[in-house]
């Protein structure tokens, strides 16, 4: 018997929450990062299960093109996470507030 | 059956990692978990006949992220996390932005696990590499190429944020500077003498 949609899509949601509440939660950039990183990860798990529910390419297609922008988003932001800590000698999101006054 | 037992298997290991990867201070320990969600979704992808798709996640995301984070982790040599913060009303907007998209899981479950029945077409090879290279490089190719564009600048921009000045123009800048002291001071002394 296969796996119903429906607990695909279960699954990505759960994914997506534990992401979207680690945003929130953590204070370090990183790990924030890492929690974005989970959260696009749940999106790809719908395209595909939805592409193999259809029969369609499509959504495996969109779920590499979503892989290629994680990896610039990871350069990017890895980057800016390097360049803040060079300035500030912490990567703590808290200290991130420069331009406050 | 099979595929029934291997998804509920790594769908409980990718949420127990997820979990652990919150839940951990040290950064580290969150990598490592996230490598774990990642290789767990990749089975998953493979339950879902997509092998070409499995394969990648492992290559780009378990190969390359995380090892570009780990490495930004080992070059930054952090503390572990503060466990408190004066943002203490954030836990509350985390707890119920949490709990919104968990009883929406909930609600999408059941809207489609109640929803008729449509015949479902199983074709076994939409997600072979095949089937993806042709569509990929011919009815999308515009997307293909926007995404090349978009790698390139991803690049020169982690090129140029992350460089560091050489060294004579941060001799120039330490150069400059110190004579905008020296002036400062100057005038400083100026006044004092009048």
């Amino acid at each position: 018997m296969e796996p119903s949609l429906a607990s695909y899509l279960a699954l990505s949601g759960i994914l997506f929450t534990i992401g979207a509440v680690g945003v929130i939660f953590k204070r370090n950039a990183l790990g924030m990062f890492m929690c974005i990183e989970l959260m696009l990860n749940a999106v790809n798990l719908t395209f595909v299960a939805f592409s193999r529910y259809y029969a369609d390419v499509t959504g495996q297609l969109f779920v590499f093109m979503v892989m290629s922008v994680a990896a610039a988003e990871a350069a990017v932001g890895l980057g800016i996470i390097i360049t803040f800590f060079r300035n500030r000698v912490t990567i703590d999101v808290d200290d991130a507030s420069i331009l406050k006054n | 059956m099979a595929n029934d037992a291997l998804f509920y298997l790594f769908a409980g290991l990718a949420i127990a990692c997820a979990i652990s990867m919150v839940y951990h201070k040290n950064p580290l320990y969150s990598a490592i978990s996230l490598v774990g969600v990642f290789i767990a979704l990749s089975c998953v992808y493979v339950t879902l006949a997509a092998p070409f798709i499995a394969a990648v996640q492992v290559l780009i995301y378990a190969g390359a992220i995380m090892v570009l984070v780990v490495f930004v982790i080992m070059l930054l040599n952090l503390e572990d996390d503060r466990p408190f913060n004066r943002l203490r009303y954030l836990y509350g907007v985390g707890a119920g932005l949490g709990l919104i998209l968990l009883v929406q899981t909930l609600f999408i479950f059941y809207a489609v696990a109640r929803s008729p029945k449509q015949p479902v077409k199983m074709d076994e090879t939409v997600g072979r590499t095949l089937n993806i290279g042709a569509s990929m490089y011919s009815e999308y190719l515009l997307p293909v190429e926007i995404v090349g564009v978009l790698l390139l600048m991803a690049i020169i921009g982690a090129v140029i944020l992350v460089r560091r000045l050489n060294q004579p123009e941060i001799e120039k800048v330490v150069e400059d500077e110190l004579t905008r002291r020296n002036q400062a001071d100057e005038i400083g002394d100026y006044r004092i003498s009048l």
